[in-house]
C-alpha cells in the first residue's frame, strides 16, 4: 500500500532579522494509512515546524525551501494559500497544544465546529450543527446537544481539548496531526485524551502524526517513531525496536536521561552536556557530535547520512550504539573526558524532623461585586500534616489544583495559612515576626518553577545573586562578589555569567541561576516548585543531578513539588500524594510507588506514561476517570470518591483518616485501601459488612 | 557560609579534565566547559546599550534631530535673529515674506519668523513642564494606588475616573477664562487633566509587576516591601514612565495649541503656536492669500509633535532589555 503521506528531503527555513534559521533541514518520512507516527524531540528540534510545513501554517518569515510533501499522491508542499485552505481541515486535521488559546472565546463551541464543516461541505446550518453534535458525541462529550450552545470557558481543559479534536475530525480527515496535544493537561486527563485519539484512529481508519517531547507518550501510542535533533531526523524505526535497541547515541542518551529507569537504582542520571546547536549556522558535521559521548574526529568533520542496516531502521550515525555493537567496542570508544553514567548512588540517612506542618488550612476567599463581598471560599489546602526530616527530599505530588503549590508558598511565607502550624527547626514560623521572621527566612528558600519570570529582567545575574546577601546585610561588597563567583562554580555556570541578563541564558542555565539564588543564604530547606517541568529531558537531567549533588555536598533538605511522578520518585525519600487539598497518601518513595494503598495514587501511577512500549500497551483502561471537582464546593466525605472505582456510601459520609500501612510511616486516607492496613482495630469501623 | 566547599578546579583550556573531586564537580566541570559562554567584551552601561537600540531606528534619530533643531531655533534663534516682539507696528501689517522679514509679518506688524521663535518658547516650555508635572504626579499616585490595593486603591481610582469623565475642554475654557492665562497657569491647567491618564496607566503596570515572581522572590529572601518597590517595580516600569513622558510633551503642546486656537492661549503680547494659527485663520477667508500666517506655525506644531511621538516609540524599544545587544 502506498503511504498516505510522504515527505522527501523537506527543508523549512525561517527568515529572522539576524539570519535564516534552518528549522527543518532535509527531513524525509512517511505515514502509512491507519498508523500513528510519533515525532519526538526536544524544543527547537524542528518537530513542530515539520508539522506546520505539512499544514502550510508556517509563521511569518517561514517558507519551504526545498523538498516535497505528498498527501495521497498529490504534492501539497508550498501550494498557494487558497488551494491549501481546501486541504486543511478537510483532508488534514490538526490539534494544537493549548486548547484555551486555540478556541475562540466569543463563539459557542457548536458554531466553531459547524464553521469547520460549512467551510468544506455543502451543507445547511442545521446539518452542520447536527454534524457538530455528532462529533462531540464521538469524542466522548457528555450531553453533546446541550453543550453545543456553550462557550469555551464553560469547559474544563480536558473537555476543551476534546472540542478541539471534534473540530479537527468534523470533516473526517485522512490525517490528524496532534502537536503536543496533552502537554498542558494533567496526567489523568492526558491518558484519557491519548486513549481517545487512539480509539478514534482505529474507528475512523485515519493516520495520526503525534508530535511530542515525551518519550512515555510515544511508547504507548505510536507504531513508528522519528527522533528529531536540530532540524534533522536522527533515527527512525518502529516503536518496539527503537525502545529495545536504539542505535543513535542521541536516542540512547534521551533514554538514559529519563528518571524512570534510574529511580530504583538511584543512580545519577546521564545528562547530555551542552545545548543544541544554533540553527542559523548549523555545523557541517554531525549536529550531535559536540554533545555525543562517543564522538570521534570523523564525526566533527563529515555529516552522517540517514542509513541503517535495513530500510525499516534508519539512523544518522557513523558509530551507532546498541545491541549489535554491545560488548565489542563501545566501552573502548567512550571518550574519557566525558564520563558515562556514573555508578555513584545516593542513599541518605535522614536526621531529625526539621519541618513539621500540622493541620494546614488555606482558603482563598471568592469575592463578588464592587464591594468585594465574600461569597465563598476555594479550599486550596484542607488540613494537611506532614514531617520533613533533615537531609531528605520530601516529594509532594498531585494534579494541578490539588494544593501542592499553595503548601510550598505557605512554608516559604508567600501566603498566610488560614489555620494550622508550621514549625521549622523547633520554632513556630507563624509566631515569628519582623526582624526575627526575616532572619528565619534565610533558612528556607524557594525555587520557582518559571525561572524566567522569577528573575528580574533588568538585573544582571551578579546583582540577582548578590541581592539576598545585600538584603540580609551579609559581608562586604567584595565578600559578596566572591561568594557569587563561588556559587556560580557550584551550579556549573561560568564566572563571566555575572555580567549577563536573564534573557541571555538558556532555560536550563536560568534554572541553575534560580537555584543559585536560593542557595545564596546557605539555607537548610529549599522548597522547589516544579523546578524542571519547563525543561527538556536532557536539561532536566542536568538540573536534577545538580540538585542531588548539592544536596549531598551542602546537607540540604528539599521539599520537592511536582506533578511528574517519575521525577518525584527519582529524587525523593518520602512522597506525599495530594488530591484536592488533602494529603491522601504519604510514605517512603519506593513503598508508595510500588505498593500504593490509595486508589488515587494507583491511578496516578497508571496514568503517567513510561518509556516502555510493552508496559504501556499492557495497562489498558487503567488510570483515573473523570475530572477534578471544584474546590469551592468539594465533595463530602472522601474528596476522591467522585472519581474512585471503589467508592461506596460511607465514602460520602465519613472522611477517611490517615491510617498506617507499614512501620515505615506509610499512611493513606482511604476506607477501602488497596493494601492491608497495620492495625485492624482502627479499620474495623470502616470495613464493609 | 562555611558550608560551601571551595569550588572545584575550573576546566583548563583543553577539553581534558582532571578527575573531579566529587559529584558536584563532575557536573560543574563538564558543563562549565560545555555550556561555557564565550568570554564577553567589557560590558557597556545600560544607557549605552539602550542608545544603540535607539540609534538603530533612523526615524527616531531624525526626530531627535527635529526636536533639537526646534529647541535651538526657539531659544537660541532670537539671539541671532532679534526682532521686536513687543511693539505693534501697523505699517508692516501683513507684509509678505521678503527682504527684512523672511516669513513676512502678521496683522499687527510682528515679524513672523521672530514670532515663531517666541511662540515656540511658550509652546515648548508649557509642553515640557506640563509633561513633567503630570507624569511625576500621575506616576506617584498610580504606583501608590497599585501598591496598597484594596479600598484605598478603589477610592483613588474612582477619583481618577470622575476626573476623566468631566469634558476637559469645557473646564479648560472655564479655567482659562477665570485666570488670566500665563505660561505657569497654562502648565497647571494642562497638567490637572493629563495626570489622570498617566495615573491609570502606571497603576495597571504596578498591579501586574506586583504579582511577578521576581517581586515575590524579594519576600522569600527576607527583603522589605520598599526594596521590592524601589529595586524591582520602579526600574521595570521606568520604560513606561519615560515613554509616557515623551508622549505627554507632544500632547501638551497639542492641547496648548488647541486652547490657543480657541483664543484662550497666553495673552498678548506673548504668544504660542496655537494662538498664531488662530490669528492666521482670521485672514484665511480674505481675497489675499496670507499663507505665511498659517503654514509656519502649523508645520512647527506638526514637526514637534510627530518627532516626540517617534522618539517615544523608539524609547520604548530602547528600554526593553531583551532587544539590547551586547
Amino acid at each position: 500500500m502506498a503511504p498516505l503521506l510522504e515527505i522527501e528531503d523537506l527543508r523549512t527555513y525561517i527568515k529572522l532579522r539576524e539570519g535564516t534559521v534552518h528549522a527543518v533541514d532535509g527531513v524525509s518520512l512517511y505515514v502509512e494509512p491507519g498508523e500513528t507516527l510519533g515525532i519526538v524531540g526536544e524544543s527547537g528540534s524542528g518537530k513542530t515546524m515539520t508539522a506546520l510545513s505539512i499544514m502550510g501554517l508556517l509563521p511569518v518569515g517561514g517558507h519551504i525551501a526545498g523538498g516535497t510533501i505528498h498527501l495521497d499522491g498529490q504534492q501539497i508542499g508550498g501550494l498557494p494559500e487558497d488551494v491549501m485552505r481546501k486541504i486543511r481541515g478537510d483532508e488534514i486535521g490538526m490539534i494544537f497544544q493549548d486548547p484555551l488559546t486555540s478556541l475562540n472565546p466569543t463563539m459557542t463551541v457548536g458554531k466553531q465546529i459547524a464553521e469547520a464543516v460549512r467551510l468544506h461541505r455543502d451543507v445547511t446550518r442545521e446539518q452542520a450543527m447536527d454534524r457538530a453534535a455528532e462529533v462531540l458525541d464521538l469524542v466522548g462529550m457528555p450531553r453533546p446537544r446541550e453543550r453545543l450552545g456553550e462557550y469555551p470557558h464553560q469547559f474544563s481543559g480536558g473537555m476543551r481539548q476534546r472540542v478541539m479534536i471534534a473540530m479537527a475530525l468534523a470533516c473526517e480527515p485522512k490525517l490528524l496531526i496532534a502537536d503536543e496535544p496533552t502537554t498542558a493537561l494533567d496526567v489523568t486527563i492526558q491518558k484519557q485524551i491519548l486513549e481517545l485519539i487512539d480509539d478514534l484512529r482505529q474507528r475512523l481508519g485515519m493516520s495520526v502524526i503525534l508530535v511530542t517531547h515525551d518519550l512515555g507518550v510515544i511508547a504507548g501510542r505510536a507504531d513508528r517513531v522519528a527522533v528529531m535533533y536540530a532540524g534533522k531526523i536522527a533515527e527512525t524505526t518502529d516503536t518496539g525496536t527503537l525502545f529495545a535497541n536504539p542505535r543513535h547515541p542521541y536516542t540512547e542518551a534521551l533514554f538514559h536521561a529519563l528518571p524512570d529507569k534510574a529511580a530504583e537504582t538511584r543512580e545519577r542520571l546521564y545528562s547530555i552536556p551542552g545545548v543544541p546547536p544554533d540553527l542559523v549556522n548549523p555545523p557541517k558535521a554531525c549536529r550531535f557530535a559536540p554533545r555525543c559521548r562517543y564522538a570521534q574526529d570523523h564525526c566533527r568533520e563529515e555529516e552522517p547520512r540517514l542509513l541503517g542496516e535495513n530500510p525499516e531502521h534508519l539512523y544518522a550515525c557513523f558509530y551507532p550504539v546498541g545491541e549489535a555493537e554491545r560488548g565489542r567496542t563501545v566501552a573502548a570508544r567512550v571518550n574519557a573526558a566525558q564520563p558515562a553514567v556514573s555508578a555513584e548512588t545516593f542513599a541518605r540517612v535522614p536526621g531529625e524532623v526539621v519541618l513539621a506542618a500540622k493541620g494546614l488550612v488555606k482558603d482563598f476567599p471568592v469575592t463578588k461585586g464592587l464591594l468585594q463581598r465574600r461569597v465563598g471560599a476555594v479550599s486550596a489546602v484542607a488540613g494537611v500534616s506532614f514531617d520533613v526530616r533533615r537531609g531528605e527530599t520530601f516529594g509532594l505530588v498531585g494534579e494541578s489544583g490539588c494544593g501542592k503549590t499553595t503548601i510550598g508558598r505557605l512554608i516559604v511565607g508567600l501566603e498566610k495559612a488560614t489555620a494550622g502550624r508550621i514549625s521549622f527547626a523547633g520554632g513556630d514560623l507563624a509566631s515569628a515576626s519582623g526582624r526575627e521572621y526575616r532572619r528565619q527566612r534565610r533558612k528556607i528558600q524557594y525555587m520557582f518553577q518559571d525561572s524566567y519570570a522569577s528573575l528580574d529582567p533588568r538585573m544582571r545575574a551578579g546583582t540577582i545573586l548578590r541581592e539576598p546577601l545585600v538584603v540580609q546585610h551579609i559581608g562586604s561588597r567584595q565578600e559578596q562578589q566572591r561568594r557569587v563567583a563561588e556559587m556560580l562554580d557550584h551550579v556549573g555556570l561560568p564566572r563571566n555569567a555575572v555580567e549577563r541578563y536573564p534573557h541571555e541564558f538558556s532555560g536550563g542555565q536560568r534554572q541553575r541561576l534560580g537555584f543559585a539564588r536560593a542557595l545564596m543564604l546557605s539555607p537548610e530547606l529549599i522548597v522547589a516548585d516544579e523546578p524542571v517541568s519547563a525543561l527538556d529531558v536532557s536539561i532536566q537531567a542536568q538540573v536534577l543531578n545538580l540538585m542531588s549533588a548539592l544536596q549531598d555536598d551542602l546537607g540540604l533538605t528539599y521539599l520537592f513539588i511536582s506533578h511528574d511522578l517519575a521525577v518525584v520518585r527519582y529524587l525523593s525519600d518520602h512522597i506525599g500524594v495530594m488530591y484536592l487539598g488533602k494529603l491522601v497518601e504519604v510514605g517512603p518513595a519506593e513503598e508508595v510507588y510500588l505498593q500504593p494503598a490509595h486508589p488515587y495514587t494507583r491511578g496516578l501511577i497508571d496514568s503517567a506514561p513510561t518509556a516502555n512500549p510493552a508496559a504501556e500497551k499492557a495497562k489498558v483502561r487503567a488510570g483515573v476517570t473523570g475530572e477534578l471537582p471544584s474546590a469551592i464546593s468539594p465533595p463530602s466525605g472522601c474528596r476522591f470518591r467522585t472519581r474512585c472505582p471503589r467508592a461506596q456510601e460511607i465514602c460520602a459520609e465519613v472522611e477517611p483518616p490517615l491510617r498506617p500501612f507499614s512501620a515505615k510511616l506509610h499512611m493513606a486516607a482511604c476506607h477501602f485501601p488497596l493494601e492491608v492496613p497495620l492495625s485492624l482495630e482502627a479499620t474495623s469501623a470502616a470495613e464493609p459488612a | 557560609m562555611s558550608m560551601i566547599t571551595p569550588p572545584p578546579e575550573g576546566p583548563s583550556a583543553g577539553a581534558v579534565l582532571d578527575a573531579p573531586p566529587n559529584g558536584a564537580g563532575t557536573l560543574t566541570a563538564v558543563e562549565a566547559a560545555e555550556l561555557g559562554l564565550e568570554p564577553t567584551a567589557k560590558p557597556r552601561s545600560l544607557l549605552r546599550r539602550g542608545w544603540e537600540v535607539f540609534a538603530e531606528n533612523k526615524l527616531a534619530l531624525a526626530s531627535l534631530g527635529g526636536v533639537v533643531f526646534m529647541v535651538g531655533f526657539c531659544f537660541i534663534g532670537p539671539l541671532i535673529y532679534s526682532t521686536d516682539q513687543v511693539h505693534v507696528s501697523l505699517a508692516q501689517s501683513l507684509c509678505p515674506p521678503g527682504s527684512g522679514h523672511p516669513l513676512g509679518c502678521d496683522q499687527l506688524g510682528y515679524d513672523l519668523l521672530g514670532r515663531l521663535m517666541t511662540g515656540g518658547q511658550t509652546s515648548l516650555e508649557v509642553g515640557f513642564a506640563a509633561a513633567v508635572v503630570s507624569v511625576l504626579f500621575g506616576t506617584l499616585y498610580g504606583a501608590f494606588a497599585g501598591f496598597v490595593g484594596g479600598p484605598i486603591d478603589a477610592f483613588l481610582m474612582r477619583v481618577v475616573d470622575a476626573g476623566l469623565s468631566i469634558p476637559y475642554i469645557m473646564v479648560l475654557i472655564i479655567l482659562s477664562v477665570i485666570f488670566r492665562p500665563s505660561t505657569t497657569i497654562m502648565i497647571f491647567i494642562i497638567a490637572v487633566f493629563y495626570w489622570l491618564g498617566v495615573a491609570r496607566l502606571i497603576r495597571g503596570e504596578t498591579l501586574t509587576l506586583r504579582t511577578r515572581e521576581y517581586v515575590q522572590a524579594v519576600k522569600v529572601i527576607g527583603g522589605r516591601r520598599s526594596r521590592a518597590i524601589i529595586r524591582h517595580i520602579v526600574p521595570n516600569s521606568i520604560g513606561t514612565i519615560i515613554v509616557q513622558g515623551t508622549f505627554a510633551v507632544a500632547d501638551s503642546i497639542l492641547i496648548l495649541a488647541g486652547l490657543g486656537f480657541l483664543g484662550l492661549g497666553v495673552s498678548p503680547p506673548a504668544t504660542d503656536w496655537g494662538t498664531m494659527l488662530s490669528n492666521g485663520t482670521n485672514y484665511l477667508q480674505s481675497q489675499q492669500n496670507y499663507w505665511w500666517l498659517i503654514y509656519p506655525a502649523g508645520i512647527a506644531i506638526i514637526v514637534t509633535c510627530i518627532s516626540f511621538n517617534f522618539i517615544g516609540d523608539a524609547l520604548r524599544d530602547a528600554f526593553e532589555t531583551r532587544l539590547q545587544r551586547r
